[in-house]
């Protein structure tokens, strides 16, 4: 108690040193708390529609399709649907088997990416339906068809399509379907090559009763990803598949964000190293202009320790109330724009739009965000902390009575 | 019986390029109820003897012992308890703690010596009352005048009740209606307590009011008179 009381009016013995101090330390976490929840904010939804455009959160292949996506590398949807379907923390599930075929209208002939889906649920993990800018979504008999692809072929809704291709096992497939849509990708590729179909007529086209080439899975909570593959890998094991999650699907998506994030975390390093010379400046101060009061302290009985304990007391008490200041300041921003996010206009919005993102910056409220610039801030100034410690412990009283 | 025995006590500054011998020699025995005036001109060695007396410099030569023991041989942490019991010391300025009260000041050694919150204050309204400082209670240091904050500081000294008190040049900074009331102080608690004081001083009124009168002169004691 007489430790506390003799920290807490010593830091205010100098308001003003303690006033610029904290404010500096607060600054330094109001910048990195605001600059972290933005980044995290942004992967998280990065992350989120990257998997909804394609991939989900994790893929079940047979074990040898993610190096040959062949046909012939599919499984039996029977296999794995009950299992999956009984999993709590999986929201969607969603069944695809995709191949190549060559499509052709009239004169015109071009490679097509043929995916079988279901309809409804297919909608449900990547917004299929959405994408939908000319006749109707899937009814049963017809296909929706790339932009690209179908101003390439020259065809519009009501046209039929005929697929060419080589089936499941060999078998030769071949089929013409009504085009009921035309479907409008963001991304290039796809826009010129992609036809949906229902996954039973897919299956019936390549002669692949029951066959599926991937499950691709959406969680409730992306933190229980890594929990469901490790659940569902010994099964999968057993059964010659591979259970796969978005980082190993996409890792160029998992680069893009590491490095992002770490540009920001030497920002924020640079800016604490920044504020880190004016702590030790403070620290050097509080050390130095006392020294003679420290010399009486110890002349009239007060061990060295207990004078430590005492500044150590002070430099947490300052560490604190500018992590507070920090915190209370960037509490409320990132809560607001947590709830609005930065929202952007005109050709950046299309930008990001066309790539298939919302164009928003959402803000993280992650704890981690808070507290873990409240423990950079401690083992900073722990660290510099050092100083004064050892300038006490080295403390000639003689020399200091003469200061 | 002696609180103070110094034997052939000698301090050497910079003994390996121009040796200064600060203090040459001095033995010198303090006995209980003493009030006894270091003297001297600056540069004597008035305060490296009192420095060595009370502990807080180690002579280059000679032994110090206070009531029986002999102080050269406690380590640091030891030596520094052995200060909060025993000794009380009164500097020449700033001898209080800034953030704390006149009474927090004197009450502060008994903290450290763990004495009970009673105690403390019926010691230190006693004390307060017997100096004429009780209504500086609350006041902070800066805001006592030179001769309260002297005041203070011999309060906080005999807080502890210690086997003597040291003070090196208590009044210099004193003007003397100052100087004269905190040598009264000292003499009443002299005489009604039989605390015994060791001072230094150069100022002959202060001189005056000592019983004991022992002059140094470039390190080594010139006369030694009791009155
Ligand atoms: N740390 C030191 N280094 C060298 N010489 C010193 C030191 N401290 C004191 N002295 C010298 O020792 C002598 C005695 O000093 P001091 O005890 O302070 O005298 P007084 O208190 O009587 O004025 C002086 O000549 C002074 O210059
Ligand atoms: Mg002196």
């Amino acid at each position: 108690m007489l430790y506390l009381k003799l920290a807490w009016r010593n830091i205010w013995r100098n308001r003003k040193r303690t006033w610029i101090t904290a404010s500096s330390i607060g600054f330094a976490v109001f910048f990195a708390v605001f600059m972290q929840s933005m980044q995290l904010g942004s992967y998280q939804r990065m992350i989120d529609n990257s998997v909804r455009f394609y991939t989900g959160h994790l893929a079940i292949h047979q074990a040898a399709y993610w190096e040959e996506k062949l046909l012939d590398n599919g499984f039996e949807q029977s296999k794995v649907e009950s299992l999956i379907l009984d999993s709590e923390t999986i929201d969607v599930a969603v069944p695809r088997l995709t191949s190549f075929a060559l499509a052709s209208y009239k004169d015109k002939t071009k490679g097509a990416l043929i995916n079988g889906v279901d309809p409804i649920l297919e909608a449900r993990l990547t917004y299929l339906d959405n994408k939908l800018t000319a006749g109707s979504y899937m009814s049963g008999n017809g296909v929706l068809v790339a932009k690209g692809l179908a101003e390439y072929l020259k065809i519009s809704v009501g046209d039929t399509l005929i697929f060419v291709s080589q089936g499941y096992h060999g078998v030769n497939a071949a089929g013409k379907y009504p085009v009921e849509g035309i479907l409008k990708f963001p991304v290039p590729e796809l826009n010129q090559s992609a036809v949906y179909l229902p996954l039973p007529l897919a299956q019936e086209f390549f002669g692949a009763e029951g066959i599926i080439t991937s499950y691709s899975l959406l969680m409730n909570e992306p933190d229980e990803i890594t929990e469901v593959q490790s659940s569902l890998a010994g099964f999968a094991k057993e059964n010659d598949l591979e259970v796969m999650n978005w980082e190993e699907m996409m890792p160029e998506l998992l680069q893009g964000i590491e490095m992002d994030y770490y540009g920001g975390l030497i920002m924020i390093y640079i800016l604490y190293a920044v504020i880190g010379f004016g702590i030790l400046g403070t620290f050097l101060m509080m050390t130095k202009e006392r020294t003679y009061e420290f010399g009486i302290l110890v002349s009239i009985g007060m061990k060295k320790l207990k004078i430590q304990f005492m500044v150590a007391l002070e430099i947490l008490m300052l560490t604190f109330f500018g992590v507070l200041l920090g915190l209370v300041a960037s509490f409320p921003l990132t809560f607001y724009f947590f709830n609005n996010p930065i929202e952007f206009t005109g050709d950046a919005a299309k930008a990001y739009e066309n790539f298939g993102y919302e164009a928003i910056i959402p803000f993280s409220l992650d704890p981690v965000i808070f507290y873990s610039q409240g423990v950079v801030i401690l083992i900073i100034s722990l660290f510099l902390g050092i100083y004064p410690m050892l300038a006490i412990q080295h403390l000639k009283i003689i020399k200091a009575l003469k200061e | 019986m002696n609180v103070i025995e110094a034997t052939q006590l000698v301090k050497t500054y910079n003994p390996d390029t121009i040796p200064v011998h600060a203090v040459n020699n001095v033995s010198l025995d303090i006995k209980k109820g003493e009030f006894t005036a270091i003297v001297g001109p600056s540069g004597s060695g008035k305060t490296t003897l009192l420095n060595m007396i009370g502990g807080l410099d180690t002579p280059t030569e000679g032994k110090v012992i206070v009531d029986g023991v002999e102080i050269d041989n406690l380590n640091q942490s030891e030596l520094t308890d052995f200060r909060m019991h025993n000794i009380g010391f009164v500097f020449q300025s700033y001898n209080l703690i800034p953030v704390m009260t006149a009474r927090e000041n004197i009450e502060f050694i008994m903290l450290l010596q763990k004495i009970d919150k009673n105690a403390r204050e019926s010691r230190s309204e006693e004390l307060m009352e017997k100096m004429g400082i009780s209504e500086t209670s609350k006041r902070r240091p800066s805001e006592l005048s030179g001769g309260q904050q002297q005041r203070v500081a011999v309060a906080r000294a005999l807080a502890s009740k210690p086997k003597f008190i040291l003070a090196d040049e208590p009044t210099a900074n004193l003007d003397s209606q100052s100087t004269n009331s905190l040598l009264d102080i000292m003499a009443k608690m002299n005489e009604e307590e039989n605390v015994t004081f060791v001072f230094s001083t150069h100022d002959q009124r202060v001189i005056d009011k000592a019983k004991r009168v022992i002059t140094i002169v470039d390190g080594k004691v010139e006369s030694d008179e009791t009155k």
